[in-house]
């Protein structure tokens, strides 16, 4: 079921377009920065690691995954994940499914797996052009971290892998709210909408200052908590924090997703 | 050994209005069983719960002697079409099959369906397009993929709800010649449908469905009994409205007693040699029958004629 669903996606143009698009985005950040020098300082709310590239092509990698994160990222999810199982109920193979039959947690389970593997690619597809481009434009060096010593290229590389597979675990959080939403609808274009506008509205409730409380409980709290690892000594306390709250919505959403599914009536 | 299809007392209710209620029905194995009703009789309600889609709000059912829920139902040996066929549009039609295929069961079973695969295309007729993308397939084609697909588990039982829907009259034809084919190498088979004429063409069994009861149940021949009969025109209706009256075996439809004069008289019968004699003894009274034509019963009529028999929920 899990690599069915994998060699479907990759029979549909929205997987190439959104590796594309995200595969894009370091390399025009790349050639706009080789083109048209920032001005350090000028902006204070630019993405995290946008001056280091000129210095290190390592942070082209780094930038780019902070800048496809609050909006890229929520959209794959809400493809991915949100119109998972929503998807195949709008379009009626959802029955013919589960008549093969395909049991109803198995079906949840690979969906999720293979959602977070798609997810992965893209991620995997941002750190990778990333990496290429900076390394073409800028030329590869040993990184300076945030708090001014010096990892090695080989210790670089290593970091920024490591910023993948934790944006990856943080990401999971939210494809489980989305797999649950697409377990109680029949439009697939809805559950995916639902998704993104979750994501996004968390990220929004984490900039307002009065919302400070539930701050830790949102599910994109830690989505930047992958700068800590180039911090020296490694800031650990907001990962940690991330991947808690990822796990939580993980195990609630994924269980109600399964426990739902289960008892649901698929009249698609 | 076990019925294929064992349903008691299954029931689904949505708030007030039982789409399904208390039905008792058994389908021995091998059987061709088909299934009637009026569109929103509550035929396809019941599919989808012998089929584990849809949870009964009563009662059971058990599906070649396994009971049907809806996280786990019997459906190894089971090939299905539930209302249209579904595929994923951008794949082809093989690719669909093939996918299908490899989704759920054993390694084995997995296998065993993969090479299914064009044996399948083969019967229902899609070799030559096997490799075109769903989305550009014809109704027909669709639906024929969709009979390719419920027969890819080499399934003891067949679920097909509308098998014939989007097909052409050679189709609707190839499509019976088939599901006989199948029923008589041992499958069973239960078929629904709205179209009586369809039904009594190939099952050996029929239940009727109405306001979510089954009203009838029995050989198809049986269905339309009292329901047939003739029509007369006659040159003079009177006349020949006392002469059926005289006659054994035959009654008049409309009670009314009809003017002279050239008229019509419709008269059910029992059968077809009792329409003969009828003929003859009004020759033989010197009323002049200018045409005789057997009427059919309507699919309506049968229905109506078993749903006022039910006792409608109103």
């Amino acid at each position: 079921m899990f690599r069915v669903e994998l060699a479907k996606a990759f029979h549909r143009w929205r997987t190439y377009l959104l590796a594309a698009a995200i595969g894009g985005i370091p390399i025009v950040i790349v050639f706009a920065l080789k083109v048209s020098p920032p001005d350090p300082g000028a902006a204070e709310d630019a993405p995290p690691f946008l001056f280091q590239i000129t210095s290190n092509g390592l942070f082209a990698a780094l930038t780019g995954l902070a800048v496809v994160q609050p909006f890229f990222l929520p959209l794959a999810t809400g493809l991915f994940a949100g119109d998972a199982v929503a998807g195949e109920a709008q379009s009626g193979t959802l029955r013919y499914l589960l008549l093969r039959p395909v049991r109803r947690t198995r079906l949840v389970l690979a969906k999720y797996c293979s959602s977070m593997t798609l997810l992965g690619g893209l991620v995997l597809v941002t750190l990778v052009s990333g990496v290429v481009a900076g390394a073409v434009v800028f030329g590869l060096s040993p990184l300076p971290t945030l708090s001014g010593s010096t990892l090695s290229v080989t210790e670089g590389l290593a970091r920024v892998g490591a910023s993948g597979v934790y944006m990856l675990a943080v990401l999971s959080g939210i494809a489980c709210i989305g797999l649950c939403i697409s377990t109680r609808t029949d439009s697939g274009p809805g559950a995916a909408v639902a998704t993104i506008v979750i994501a996004i509205a968390s990220q929004i409730m984490d900039q307002i200052p009065s919302l400070d409380a539930i701050h830790p409980f949102l599910p994109t709290h830690g989505w930047l908590g992958f700068t800590g690892l180039f911090r020296f000594p490694v800031d650990w306390a907001p990962m940690r924090a991330g991947l808690t709250v990822s796990a939580a919505y993980t195990v609630v959403f994924l269980t109600a997703a399964v426990v739902g599914f289960r008892r649901r009536d698929v009249t698609s | 050994m076990t019925p294929a299809i064992a349903a008691r007392a299954l029931t689904k209710r949505y708030g007030d209005t039982a789409a399904v209620d208390a039905i008792d029905l058994t389908v021995e194995r091998g059987e061709l069983f088909g299934f009637l009703g009026p569109n929103g009789a509550g035929k396809t309600t019941t599919i989808r719960m012998a089929l584990g889609l849809i949870l009964p709000t009563g009662g059971e059912v058990d599906l070649l002697g396994e009971t049907v829920r809806t996280d786990h139902a019997p459906l190894e040996r089971v090939g299905a079409l539930v209302e249209e066929p579904a595929f994923w549009k951008y794949l082809s039609g093989r690719k669909n099959l093939e996918y299908f295929a490899r989704a759920g069961g054993t390694r084995a079973d997995v296998r065993a369906r993969l090479r299914k695969v064009d044996e399948v295309l083969e019967t229902v007729g899609l070799t030559a397009a096997a490799g075109k993308r769903v989305k550009a397939y014809s109704q027909g084609m669709r639906q024929r993929l969709g009979i390719g697909l419920a027969l890819l588990g080499a399934p003891e039982l067949l679920v097909l709800d509308e098998p014939t829907n989007g097909l052409d009259p050679s189709g609707m034809r190839e499509m019976r010649l088939l599901l006989r084919r199948l029923a008589d190498d041992g499958t069973t088979i239960f078929v629904s449908s709205h179209l009586l004429a369809e039904v009594e063409a190939m099952c050996d069994r029929v239940g009727v469905m109405a306001y979510g009861r089954l009203v009838a149940l029995g050989p198809p021949g049986s269905l339309r009994g009292d329901a047939d009969g003739v029509r007369l025109d006659v040159d003079d209706a009177a006349a020949g409205a006392a002469v059926v009256r005289a006659f054994n075996g035959v009654s008049l439809i409309d009670d009314a007693d009809p003017a002279r004069g050239p008229g019509v008289l419709r008269v059910s019968v029992a059968d077809r040699d009792t329409v003969a004699a009828l003929n003859a003894a009004l020759v033989g009274a010197g009323i002049g029958v200018h045409a005789l034509v057997p009427q059919r019963s309507s699919l309506e009529d049968v229905f109506l004629s078993l749903v006022e028999g039910a006792d409608v929920p109103r």
